[in-house]
C-alpha cells in the first residue's frame, strides 16, 4: 500500500496550488505579447507575472510534484513506510515557508528577476532565502527516501531493487548534483549582496553556477515523468514493460551525464572559451541517447499493451490503447509533443544554430514542449490516476479529465509552434510587447503572436479544467475504495539478478568525476582572473 | 542481459545520428572556424566611459578597411542606437553594459551575444546591404522591450 499519504497528499496539493496561480500569470502573457490590451496591463506586471510564472511552474510545482510523487511511489514500491516521517514532514514545511516568502518577494513587485535571477538584477533578500529553503526542504526529502531505500536494501540483501525505486533515486541524485551549483549561487554570492554583506558580484560566476545547476534541473523534472512512462503506463495501457534492465541504464546514464552539460546554455556569454563550450556540447549530444533508448522502450511497452488488447496488424496497435483514459492519453501525447521538442533541444544544442535562436521566442516554445509538456502534461495524468488513491475518493468530473490532455495538446502546438516560427524570425522572449517602435522586421511577428495568445487561451481552457478536475476530486469525490496502486511488470518478469547498473555508487563516483572534468578547469580558471563585480539594480 | 534484437540497431542508430550531429559540428568548427562568441577580456564595469576601449562608441574603420564597432549597452538603450557599416565587409562588434546584463541580437542574421558587465562581448561577421533591427534580447527591466537600435548596412565594396 501507499504509506504517508498525507504527506504525499500535501505536496501535490502545493504543487497544484502553485500551478493554479501560475496559469494566470501565463494567460495574461501570451495574449500581451500579442498586444491584446487587457485592463491592468502593465509593464511591471507583465515582468512581474514572467517571474512569477517561471518560479510557480518551473520550481515549485515541479518540485513540490515529485517530492509528493516519491513519497507514494517510494512506499508503495518497496511496502515500507518512510524511514523518519516526521524529519519528512519537516523537510516539507521548510519547503513552503521557503515558497511563501520567495512568493511574496515576487508578488509584491520586490523580485521581478525572472526565474533565472541572473545578477546584478537584484531581488529582495527573501527571494533568495526562500528559493534556498525551498531547496533545503527538497533536500529533506531526497535523504528521508534515500533513507528509506537503505533500510529496505539492508533487509533484502542481493534484491534488485524495483525500477520505481531506482528511477527515484536517481531523480534525488541527480537533484543533489545539481544543487551543489546554486547552493553555492545563493549562499556565496546573492545572499550576502542582497543583505548588503557584500557590495557587488560577479555576473558570469553566478551565471556558470546558475547554468551548473539549470540544466540537470531539467533531468530533475523529466525524470520523475520517465518513472511513469515505464513503471506506470505500460500496465495502465493493458501492457508490460518491455525492458527492465535497458530502463535501468537510462537512468543510470541521466545520473552521469546531466550536470557536465550547463555550458550549452552559455554558447552566447563573454568569458568561456570556445573549447569547453566544445567540451559541453560533446556530453550534450550524448545525453541523447538515453532519450533515444526511452522512446524505443516506451513505445515497444505501449505496442505490447496494443497486441495484449487483441490488435494483430503493424499498426492498429495504436488504435487499441486505451485513448479515453486520461493519464495514458496525457502520456501518450506529452511524448509526441516531446519528441518535437527532443529535436528542437538538438538544434539548440548546437552553437552555429544556437546563435540564431539564443534568448528568441523559440526557447519559450522549445521548453513548453518539454518542461510543459513532456513534464507537466504526464503530470497532470499521474494526477487523475493517483489523487483518487491518495485521498480514496472517485475521480470527479471526469469527464473534462478525458478532453483536458488533447486540450492541451492542440493549445500547445499553437503556442509552441507560433513561438518557434517568431523565434527562428529575431523575436526575443519575455517582451511585454513586440512591436519596436513600428519595426518593419517586428511587423513579421504580429499574426504569429497572435496565434501563440490563441494557444494560450487554449492552455489556460485545458489547466482550468485540470483545476476543476483536483478540486472536485479532493472536495466532492465519492468516497470510495480505490483500485491498489500497482507498477507495469517487465516482459521478462521481475529481475532477479544484480546489474552492473545497481552499483549506483559507482555511477554517482563516475557521475562526480565527470562533473568535476567539466567544470573544475573552467571555474579555477575563471576564479584565477581579474574581474569587476557589480553593484546591484532595480530596475523593476 | 537480453536486449531485443530491434533495440540493438535502435541503439546503434541512435548512436550514429549523435556522431554525425558532432561530427557536423567539428567540421564547421575545424574547417570554417565557426565558433560560438567566446572572447575572454575583462572590464569594470563602474568606468567603462572613462575606460579607452568604451570612451568613444561608434565605429572606426582601420587601415585595413575592416571596420569595429564599439557598442554600449545600458537601460534601456543601445548606445550608438544607429549604427551604419558597408557590406560585406568583416565588421568587428565589441559590447559591454554599464548596469545589468543585456542581449544583443541583429535580427535577421546570427549576430547575438550576451553582454554582461564586467566583460567585452566580441564577434567579427559580414552583412547584406539592408537595414536590420537590433534587439535586446535579454530581460534587463522594465523597458526591456524598447530596448533596441538600428544596424544600416550601405552599399559597398
Amino acid at each position: 500500500m501507499i504509506h504517508n499519504r498525507r504527506l504525499a497528499t500535501a505536496n501535490i496539493g502545493v504543487a497544484v496550488g502553485a500551478f493554479g496561480i501560475a496559469t494566470f500569470m501565463a494567460l495574461m502573457q501570451s495574449l500581451s505579447r500579442a498586444s491584446l490590451d487587457l485592463p491592468g496591463r502593465s509593464a511591471k506586471m507583465y515582468y512581474l507575472s514572467v517571474t512569477a510564472h517561471g518560479v510557480l511552474m518551473a520550481i515549485v510545482f515541479t518540485t513540490f510534484f515529485i517530492m509528493g510523487l516519491g513519497v507514494a511511489f517510494t512506499t508503495r514500491a518497496l511496502d515500507r513506510p518512510l524511514k523518519w516521517p516526521k524529519v519528512a514532514w519537516a523537510g516539507f514545511w521548510i519547503a513552503v515557508i521557503g515558497t511563501a516568502m520567495t512568493a511574496w518577494a515576487i508578488l509584491w513587485g520586490k523580485a521581478s528577476v525572472l526565474y533565472t535571477f541572473y545578477p546584478p538584477l537584484q531581488a529582495h533578500w527573501a527571494f533568495y532565502v526562500g528559493a534556498t529553503l525551498l531547496v533545503v526542504g527538497s533536500w529533506v526529502w531526497g535523504a528521508v527516501v534515500v533513507a528509506t531505500y537503505l533500510a529496505w536494501k539492508r533487509d533484502n540483501p542481493g534484491k534488485p531493487v524495483p525500477l520505481v525505486v531506482y528511477g527515484i533515486l536517481s531523480t534525488i541524485i541527480v537533484w543533489y548534483l545539481a544543487t551543489i551549483g546554486v547552493a553555492a549561487e545563493m549562499l556565496f554570492l546573492l545572499i550576502p549582496w542582497s543583505l548588503g554583506l557584500t557590495e557587488t558580484v560577479d555576473p558570469l560566476l553566478a551565471r556558470m553556477l546558475f547554468w551548473f545547476f539549470g540544466h540537470p534541473l531539467v533531468y530533475f523534472w523529466l525524470l520523475p515523468a520517465y518513472v511513469v512512462w515505464y513503471a506506470v503506463v505500460p500496465r495502465e495501457a493493458g501492457g508490460k514493460l518491455f525492458s527492465d534492465p535497458l530502463a535501468r541504464m537510462v537512468f543510470a546514464l541521466f545520473i552521469i551525464l546531466s550536470t557536465p552539460v550547463g555550458f550549452h546554455h552559455q554558447f552566447m556569454d563573454p568569458g568561456i572559451s570556445a573549447g569547453w563550450k566544445m567540451a559541453h556540447t560533446v556530453t550534450t549530444f550524448a545525453i541523447l541517447f538515453p532519450s533515444f533508448v526511452t522512446a524505443f522502450t516506451v513505445t515497444a511497452s505501449l505496442e505490447v499493451a496494443g497486441r495484449m488488447r487483441g490488435a494483430t496488424g503493424l499498426l492498429d496497435w495504436i488504435g487499441k490503447l486505451p485513448w479515453g483514459n486520461p493519464l495514458v492519453a496525457a502520456v501518450l501525447l506529452s511524448m509526441l509533443l516531446f519528441a518535437i521538442g527532443g529535436f528542437g533541444g538538438a538544434i539548440n544544442a548546437a552553437f552555429g544554430m544556437n546563435s540564431v535562436v539564443h534568448n528568441t521566442a523559440w526557447i519559450q516554445g522549445h521548453f513548453h514542449l518539454t518542461v510543459g509538456s513532456a513534464v507537466a502534461l504526464t503530470f497532470m495524468g499521474v494526477c487523475y490516476w493517483l489523487v483518487p488513491k491518495l485521498v480514496d475518493r472517485d475521480l470527479e468530473l471526469g469527464l473534462l479529465a478525458k478532453w483536458q490532455p488533447y486540450l492541451w495538446f492542440l493549445g500547445m502546438m499553437f503556442f509552441s509552434i507560433s513561438n518557434h516560427i517568431t523565434g527562428i524570425m529575431g523575436m526575443p522572449r519575455r517582451v511585454y510587447e513586440a512591436s519596436y517602435g513600428g519595426s518593419e522586421a517586428a511587423a513579421q511577428w504580429e499574426g504569429l503572436t497572435l496565434l501563440s495568445a490563441g494557444g494560450g487561451i487554449l492552455l489556460f481552457l485545458s489547466a482550468s479544467f485540470f483545476l476543476l478536475v483536483m478540486l472536485g476530486t479532493v472536495t466532492a469525490g465519492r468516497k470510495a475504495q480505490q483500485p491498489a496502486l500497482e507498477f507495469a511488470e517487465p516482459l521478462e518478469g521481475e529481475p532477479r539478478k544484480l546489474l552492473v547498473f545497481d552499483k549506483i555508487w559507482a555511477w554517482v563516483v563516475a557521475a562526480v568525476i565527470l562533473v568535476a572534468l567539466a567544470y573544475a578547469y573552467p571555474l579555477a580558471d575563471h576564479l584565477s582572473m581579474e574581474t569587476f563585480g557589480s553593484r546591484g539594480f532595480q530596475p523593476f | 542481459m537480453h536486449v531485443d534484437l530491434y533495440e540493438k540497431f535502435w541503439m546503434w542508430g541512435a548512436g550514429a545520428i549523435i556522431v554525425v550531429f558532432l561530427g557536423t559540428i567539428g567540421v564547421a568548427t575545424v574547417s570554417q572556424g565557426r565558433l560560438p562568441p567566446s572572447h575572454v577580456e575583462t572590464i569594470d564595469p563602474a568606468t567603462v566611459r572613462s575606460d579607452a576601449r568604451f570612451a568613444t562608441p561608434g565605429v572606426t574603420t582601420n587601415d585595413d578597411g575592416t571596420v569595429v564597432v564599439t557598442v554600449i549597452a545600458m537601460l534601456f538603450a543601445f548606445q550608438p542606437n544607429e549604427i551604419r557599416v558597408p557590406a560585406n565587409t568583416p565588421v568587428t562588434f565589441r559590447m559591454t553594459s554599464t548596469d545589468v546584463v543585456h542581449g544583443f541580437q541583429i535580427v535577421g542574421t546570427n549576430g547575438n551575444t550576451m553582454i554582461l558587465p564586467g566583460y567585452v562581448s566580441q564577434f567579427t561577421t559580414s552583412f547584406e546591404p539592408g537595414e536590420y533591427l537590433i534587439t535586446c534580447n535579454e530581460y534587463c527591466g522594465l523597458g526591456h522591450h524598447m530596448m533596441a537600435a538600428t544596424l544600416i548596412v550601405g552599399e559597398g565594396t
